[in-house]
């Protein structure tokens, strides 16, 4: 899959900032006043900001409203629907904490709950897509929700949870990737199935239907992304998760704990493009390639 | 319907209007419907009504749109200010424009018509464009035809009296078995789809001969991966299974072939291979009646496949048996042809025996009563199922000549030409050899030539050549070089000029034809000899003016440029004179009319002929009191009677008291409008008792005068034995007035054989094939025309970029992968390109699409283009000379019969190499004289 | 509306005969062209006359090889279109309800006033039916061609789609695969077609018939009396030709 910027960023920052609407909301931490507006404006600077990069990759973004109309059946509508809803929740219990003083629980539970729906509605939009075997795993709402939750620990201050949850992550995403290298051979799904000839003998691709290229190739067949994808992998790793962790158990100062998000972040971002990156879509193999 | 579905307006207005004319995305010739949305082109498809594509269209055609708004199109006349080759030119008037055209060319029709050559590409005007060069007075006129496809063309007149492609096709809905050679596209390219698709339909069988297996070999049943070169030897092996096992129509042949005619076999006889002949001049075979002499037409004659005749010592003996005597040669086994041609023996042997299950087992009869010309009446026709069509596979080798003979020999021992299930000549043809004009070519200073250019020689006298044996014609057609060459030699004219061989010229006048590019041989070599200077400082080519609808790369090589219109913007008329549109139980022609005029200062071409030939005031271009006799190329196309009630169009003459007929009548000014109102084109279909048989059947022969295609019945027979062949030969043999210079002698006498033989490709002789062991080829791909596809926004994204492709063998043994590059060479020139790899393809062949590299600068594209990065031509590795032997000639790589262009017979060497930044050689670029197109396309007529 | 109809009154679709597919691109082109004048926004270009050019079609011939265990490689031209799945997943997917499957007939069509152009309904689809415009920010997709099928103001017999009426080689069929003797329905059974990724459960409308059986005389065997020799050389011929032809009404001699 084509590694767009707007969705890496939208998928690592909303992430994040769910994540730590989530910490937020469970009262871990529950800080008031200018520190509660200081947790809640960089929560929403990431949600908020997350969803708007996501809005860039869109032909028609000022038809927005449309995408929250079909919660039946769409996981990007339902997505959109609970993060609207979340950070509506959450904007009342910030508000409390911040202009109040008020710590509504209930609210704050219902937020937390929101936001971990919300990041699972996302990680829905790909572990459903049947046409990515990679991501039709339970490891992708797995990785999705492991990250947000370590990542919010991260910045809500929870250093042991973050310690912990930054572990499962890892081990969500090295489950993701042993697992993942053999999906698409798994998935049954081959040249040979997408053409119907494979009763004939061993299919190859020959001609491109177009010398030119297009849409499709463009978005779904990213042959250079998996060239490097151990050293990005090994890189990601070590950002995402090995740094963090050490900083974490060096010892929190706002020194650490700052270089400690900045690397988190860092990290998820290239995993997040490997996400992409490595991810092969079936129509590859119309075109012979993965 | 649900609720929650969106309204859908299922009843849109498709268009305004509908105006309905005929394509031009390629010489197939389809009827369009145009649809027009506030005056413009909005949509084109296929004519339902129309014989030639009932409908359908190809992706060319589809994509016309874009073709008629390409930012290619040429704005107004062009002179050239920069050097040649350059691009840079200056945007004149029309007035302009004629006057300096007529300032060239007025003085040398005056000293020496023969310094001017004006040769025409594909368009299908010839008729009327060779008239304007027999009034000019040169020699030196022809189109496309002898690099294009000649061999074909030629073969099937001399045997058959007609070839395939627009002038047969096989029998689509009776056929059982389909064998097609060499096609990769083909002029009737929708035809043969849609033929193609009626027999898939039925679930009969089609064999694909082709060293590549794509588009139609890639849907044949059985594919035979033939060696390039050898398609004669594999028939001709076909030949002899099918005369052994006695497999052959003795009736077919002893009626409707000179199997029968008596050959003079004394070699010390001056007519030694000549026919037994009366004093009619008529062929002479033994009636089965009465055992006597008799001639091939006499009332009732039965020809005699067997009997001998001996007269003054000297033995007759028919053809036939001449044939068994060659034929049945070991060396024509399979077992002696198959490694040769990369086919194994046994299964040639399976194609033969099920041609023979075929045409004899499933023959078919049809209950229709017909006549022959003996006055034999038939009360049924008997079909032979088996249909084959070739092309360029086996035409474009230096001996295609041949090879297309033994294949119409291998057509006609089964019975299957002009029968049902068969193949079917598509009239005005069948037409004989000696039906058509013989070539004229003395050129007489202010006068115009004494008759058609081009035509059929039948033996030495026929040739145009002075008393020294110097060619009349600047291409040496119809010259000892190529005795046989009726379409003239295009790819020649531009070397032979520039050498002063046989003559210099003053200009070279060209229509629609991208000679410094993909219609040249030698490609690098051309344009260097068209900006080469003489002593005196001027190009050695003092004049050229060119007629192009786009900035095409030869454009920039051109001192004087008439901007043609677009197809949709200009009368045209594709003529029974010329090639028709008509289909075998139909004959038609069809127009093309401006369904939008012009937004840019230019002309259609023949209406600027119509104009220079006035200005210069060339006879048939003028009227007696020396006014313009045609104001444009409508008038003309309304007006112009080539022979008494025979004018460019058949379709609603004027008959007595001025009313409405077909075929022969006169001039009627409402024309044009009656083809617009029947949807652009007129149809009149065969009587169904003249549908088959055609060279025999008196009912097709009567309405065949009637409809003017001759002025009177002249049935023929085939002709397996050419005997113009021989009389060449016979001069080479050194008999007869004329003779043929000492270094021809030996290829006449070896390759003009009055019987089909095989022999290696010329230059492949020459070629160490240790050193060069692989065949190179091209295709055409069927969503792209030559050159001008890549102006097109649509088909170019389908064919942007060409790769060599390279067999699994020599893939592996060059250690390729996907992205490589390679360096090809030939003993001419070096490419570096692009390879791919294909299993579906002859082991020891390469080969790339046609035409789709282009030169920077051209076509209105921008210089980063893929087809100028990546694309390339094959021809910079293809020469129109043969490597030099040493004797200080210039051999024209060409069959030495016909002078065809030999582009199939190369061979090349290739080696992996690093990928350069372009494909080589790479060219500079030229300055386009349109500018550039736009980056984005959102194109939408209605809103 | 992206809830899937349980049912359909008609399964529109298209039949693509692989064994008579010539590869042309005639299909690719018309239907750039019917539907850059009609449904929805045009097909647009980007690049049109420079380098990496591309552009939004509906529609796209493939080509493949084959290598079968013995004998020749085989090349097999493939168009691909949207095959108008039953359970298209690429509506379902869809979070403003601007892909729909039609209750009538089963076409599977995007409203473009109300698309987003997020491009979630071209990840979902497996088979590369859908392209995002890039000039108009919209998905684009076959609409078979649903302002042809039922257009009034076109002749009945052109009420077919653009790519269906063009094909040279009558290699595609357009039908009712609900009606069981529909030609669609006809030609599926009788030729063995085919669903392409049936593992993917999208329950294909589109089917593809298979390539007939290839290279299959080479077996000389029952062929072989047909080349049983009447003569070896050119003297036994003429023995051969004087006795067959007495044979014939009226023989000589
Ligand atoms: N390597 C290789 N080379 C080949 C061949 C091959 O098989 N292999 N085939 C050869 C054969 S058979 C042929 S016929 C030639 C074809 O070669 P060309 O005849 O040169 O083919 P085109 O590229 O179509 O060039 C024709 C020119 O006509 C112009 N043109 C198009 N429409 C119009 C119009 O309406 N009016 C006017 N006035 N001009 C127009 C185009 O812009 C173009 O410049 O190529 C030959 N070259
Ligand atoms: N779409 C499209 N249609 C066209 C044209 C075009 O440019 N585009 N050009 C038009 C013109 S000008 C012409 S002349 C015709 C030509 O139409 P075709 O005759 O179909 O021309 P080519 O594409 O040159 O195809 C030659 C075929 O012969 C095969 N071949 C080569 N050598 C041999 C051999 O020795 N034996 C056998 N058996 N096969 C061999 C090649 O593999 C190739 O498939 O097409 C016309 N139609
Ligand atoms: S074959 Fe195609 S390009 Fe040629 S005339 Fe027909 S529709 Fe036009
Ligand atoms: S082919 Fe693709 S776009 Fe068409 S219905 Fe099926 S899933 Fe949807
Ligand atoms: S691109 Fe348009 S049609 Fe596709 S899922 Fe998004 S909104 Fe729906
Ligand atoms: S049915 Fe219509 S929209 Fe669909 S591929 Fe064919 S022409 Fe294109
Ligand atoms: S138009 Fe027909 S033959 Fe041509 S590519 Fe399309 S389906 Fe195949
Ligand atoms: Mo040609």
């Amino acid at each position: 899959m084509h590694p767009a910027p707007s969705v890496i960023v939208f998928t690592t920052f909303s992430g994040l900032g769910f994540g730590l609407l989530f910490w937020l909301g469970l009262g871990m931490p529950a800080p008031t006043g200018m520190t509660a507006f200081v947790f809640f404006v960089l929560a929403y600077l990431c949600a908020v900001g997350g969803l708007l990069a996501s809005t860039f990759h869109l032909g028609h973004p000022e038809r927005f409203l449309k995408a929250f109309s079909q919660w039946q059946t769409s996981w990007l509508s339902r997505e959109g629907i609970a993060a609207v809803v979340t950070l509506l929740i959450m904007a009342l219990y910030g508000a409390g904490l911040v202009f109040l003083g008020a710590k509504w629980s209930v609210l704050g539970w219902l937020g937390a709950l929101g936001s971990l729906v919300t990041v699972g509605t996302t990680s829905m939009i790909y572990a459903q897509m049947k046409t990515v075997p990679r991501w039709r795993h339970w490891s992708t709402p797995g990785i999705f929700v492991s990250f947000s939750l370590g990542g919010g620990a991260l910045m809500a201050g929870q250093t042991t949870i973050a310690l912990i949850l930054l572990l499962v992550a890892a081990a969500f995403q090295i489950a993701s990737w042993v697992i993942g290298d053999n999906q698409l051979a798994n998935s049954g799904t081959t040249i040979e199935t997408a053409t119907g000839l494979g009763h004939i003998g061993k299919v190859r691709a020959f001609e491109p239907p177009h010398t030119g290229t297009n849409y499709l190739m463009k978005e779904f067949i990213h042959v250079v992304g998996r060239k490097h994808a151990l050293k990005l992998r090994i890189i990601g790793a070590i950002l995402g998760f090995a740094v963090p962790i050490a900083f974490l158990a060096v010892g929190v100062t706002h020194l650490t704990a700052f270089l400690a998000i900045a690397s988190h972040v860092a990290g998820v971002l290239a995993l997040r493009w490997l996400f992409f990156a490595q991810a092969e879509h079936v129509v590859g193999l119309y075109y012979g390639k993965r | 319907m649900p609720k929650d579905q969106p309204d859908l307006d299922l009843s849109p207005q498709v268009s305004d209007e509908v105006r309905k004319t005929t394509c031009y995305m390629c010489a197939c010739r389809c009827g369009i419907n145009v649809h027009m949305k506030d005056g413009k082109v909005a949509y084109i498809e296929g004519n339902k009504d129309h014989p030639v594509n009932q409908g359908v269209l190809c992706a060319k055609g589809s994509a016309g749109i874009m073709q008629h708004n390409a930012p290619s199109r040429l704005r107004a006349p062009l002179k050239r200010v920069g050097p040649r080759g350059s691009g840079e030119f200056e945007e004149i008037s029309w007035d302009e424009a004629l006057d300096i055209a007529a300032g060239w060319l007025e003085p040398i029709r005056n000293d020496d018509p023969k310094k001017l050559a004006f040769f025409t590409g594909r368009d299908q005007s010839q008729s009327f464009t060779s008239l304007w060069a027999q009034g000019f007075g040169t020699p030196n006129y022809a189109a496309h035809g002898g690099f294009c496809s000649v061999n074909m063309a030629a073969a099937g007149i001399y045997t058959m009296g007609g070839a395939f492609w627009e002038f047969g096709q096989p029998d689509w809905d009776n056929t059982k078995m389909f064998m097609l050679f060499g096609v990769a596209e083909d002029h009737d390219s929708n035809p043969i789809k849609m033929g193609i698709g009626k027999i898939k339909a039925r679930g009969a069988k089609v064999i694909g001969v082709n060293p590549i297996r794509t588009g139609y070999n890639a849907v044949a049943d059985d594919w035979v991966g033939i060696t390039p070169g050898t398609d004669g030897l594999f028939i001709l092996a076909l030949v002899h299974c099918l005369m052994k096992a006695g497999r052959v129509d003795l009736d077919y042949l002893a009626r409707y072939t000179n199997a029968s005619v008596l050959v003079n076999e004394d070699p010390k006889s001056e007519q030694f291979g000549l026919f037994l002949r009366d004093d009619d001049g008529n062929s002479l075979v033994i009636d089965r009646r009465t055992g006597k002499l008799a001639p091939w037409n006499g009332k009732g004659v039965e020809p005699d496949l067997t009997g001998t005749y001996r007269h003054k010592g000297i033995t007759h003996r028919p053809v036939f048996h001449q044939m068994a005597d060659r034929y049945l040669k070991p060396e024509y086994a399979p077992e002696a042809v198959a490694d040769r041609c990369g086919i194994p023996a046994a299964r040639i042997r399976a194609i033969a025996a099920d041609l023979a299950r075929v045409a004899f087992d499933e023959a078919i009869e049809l209950d229709r009563k017909w006549t022959d010309f003996r006055g034999v009446k038939h009360d049924k026709m008997i079909g032979r199922p088996v249909s084959m069509h070739a092309m360029r596979g086996i035409s474009a080798h230096s001996n295609g000549f041949q090879t297309c003979r033994a294949l119409h020999v291998l057509q006609i021992i089964l019975g299957t030409v002009e029968v049902p299930g068969g193949m079917r000549f598509k009239p005005p043809y069948p037409k004989p050899p000696h039906a058509h004009p013989k070539p004229h070519g003395l050129a007489i200073p202010g006068g115009p030539l004494g008759g058609p250019h081009l035509g059929f020689t039948h033996g030495p006298e026929d040739l145009l050549i002075e008393e020294d044996n110097t060619p009349q014609r600047i291409d040496k057609a119809f010259s000892w070089d190529n005795p046989m060459s009726s379409h003239g030699l295009m790819h020649m004219v531009i070397s032979n000029a520039y050498a002063g061989s046989p003559y210099k010229i003053d200009t070279l006048f060209m229509y629609m034809a991208n000679m410094s590019w993909n219609s040249s041989m030698n490609t690098t070599g051309v344009m260097e000899m068209l900006t080469e200077h003489d002593e005196d400082g001027n190009y050695t080519i003092p004049h050229i003016i060119y007629s192009d609808a786009y900035s095409s790369e030869m454009v920039a090589y051109a001192d004087l440029i008439f901007p043609d219109t677009t197809y949709l913007e200009r009368h045209d008329c594709i003529s029974l004179l010329d090639r028709p549109i008509c289909e075998a139980d139909a004959v038609a022609d069809a127009i093309r009319w401006p369904v939008v005029e012009p937004d840019r200062d230019v002309r259609g071409f023949q209406t600027v002929l119509c104009q220079l030939g006035a200005k210069l005031k060339l006879p048939g271009f003028v009227n007696e009191d020396g006014s313009a006799k045609y104001e444009d190329y409508a008038d003309y196309i309304t007006n112009h009677m080539r022979r008494p009630g025979v004018g460019p169009l058949a379709g609603w003459r004027l008959g007595e008291n001025a009313t409405l007929q077909h075929g022969r009548g006169e001039p009627n000014e409402g024309q044009l409008q009656s083809y617009i109102n029947n949807g652009g084109f007129w149809l009149e279909h065969v009587p169904e008792e003249a549908a088959y048989y055609k060279p025999w059947s008196m009912e097709y022969q009567e309405w065949a005068v009637k409809m003017g295609f001759y002025d009177s019945v002249q049935p023929y027979i085939f002709q397996l034995y050419v005997e113009p062949m021989r009389k060449f030969q016979l001069a080479a043999e050194g008999y007869g007035k004329r003779q043929p210079p000492d270094h021809l002698r030996e290829q006449i006498n070896r390759t003009m054989n009055p019987l089909p033989i095989w022999y290696e490709p010329i230059e492949e002789t020459m070629v160490d094939h240790d050193e060069y062991p692989i065949h190179a080829l091209t295709q055409r791909p069927m969503a792209m025309y030559h050159s001008w596809g890549t102006q097109n926004a649509w088909l170019r994204q389908i064919h942007g970029r060409n790769p060599l492709y390279v067999p699994t063998k020599l893939w592996e043994q060059h250690g390729f992968t996907e992205g490589d590059w390679a360096r090809v060479s030939s003993v001419h020139g070096t490419i570096t390109v692009p390879v791919a790899h294909q299993a579906s393809l002859n082991q020891n062949t390469v080969w790339t699409w046609n035409a789709i590299g282009k030169r920077k600068g051209a076509w209105a594209l921008a210089e980063d283009a893929s087809e100028t990065n990546e694309g390339f031509l094959l021809n910079h590795l293809i020469h129109e000379l043969l490597p030099p032997k040493g004797d200080g000639l210039r051999w024209a790589n060409s069959d030495p019969i016909t002078g065809q262009a030999a582009w199939f017979d190369l061979r090349v060497k290739m080696e992996k190499v690093a990928a350069p930044d372009r494909s080589q050689p790479a060219h500079p670029p030229i300055k386009s004289p349109v500018g550039k197109g736009p980056e984005n396309l959102e194109w939408k007529v209605g809103k | 509306m992206t809830q899937l109809p349980t049912s359909t009154d008609k399964k529109l679709g298209l039949v693509i005969d692989l064994d008579t597919c010539v590869g042309c691109h005639a299909c690719v082109v018309s239907c750039k062209g019917w539907n850059t004048e009609n449904y929805g926004a045009p097909l647009s270009d980007q690049n049109a006359y420079s380098g990496a050019a591309s552009g939004t079609f509906l529609n796209r011939v493939h080509s493949y090889e084959v290598q079968p265990p013995e004998g020749q490689a085989q090349l097999i031209h493939f168009p691909k279109s949207c095959l108008h799945c039953d359970d298209a997943p690429c509506v379902t997917v869809c979070p403003t309800g601007a892909s729909y499957k039609r209750q009538e007939d089963g076409i599977v069509l995007v409203n473009e006033s109300s698309c987003i152009g997020c491009g979630l309904c071209a990840w979902a689809c497996p088979y590369g039916a859908r392209e995002l415009d890039a000039a108009e920010g919209v998905m684009k997709k076959c609409t078979l061609c649903v302002d042809r099928i039922y257009n009034e103001n076109l002749p009945e017999e052109d009420r077919q789609p653009a790519c269906v009426r063009t094909c040279p080689a009558g290699a595609r069929h357009f039908g009712d695969f609900a009606d069981p003797d529909s030609n669609v329905s006809i030609l599926t059974a009788e030729r063995g077609g085919m669903d392409l990724m049936p593992e993917l459960g999208t329950s294909p409308v589109n089917k593809y018939l298979p390539p007939r059986p290839k290279d299959t005389s080479t077996d000389i065997d029952i062929l072989a009396p047909y080349l049983t020799p009447v003569a070896e050389d050119g003297q036994g011929f003429i023995g051969w030709l004087d006795k067959a032809l007495s044979a014939f009404p009226g023989g000589s001699k």
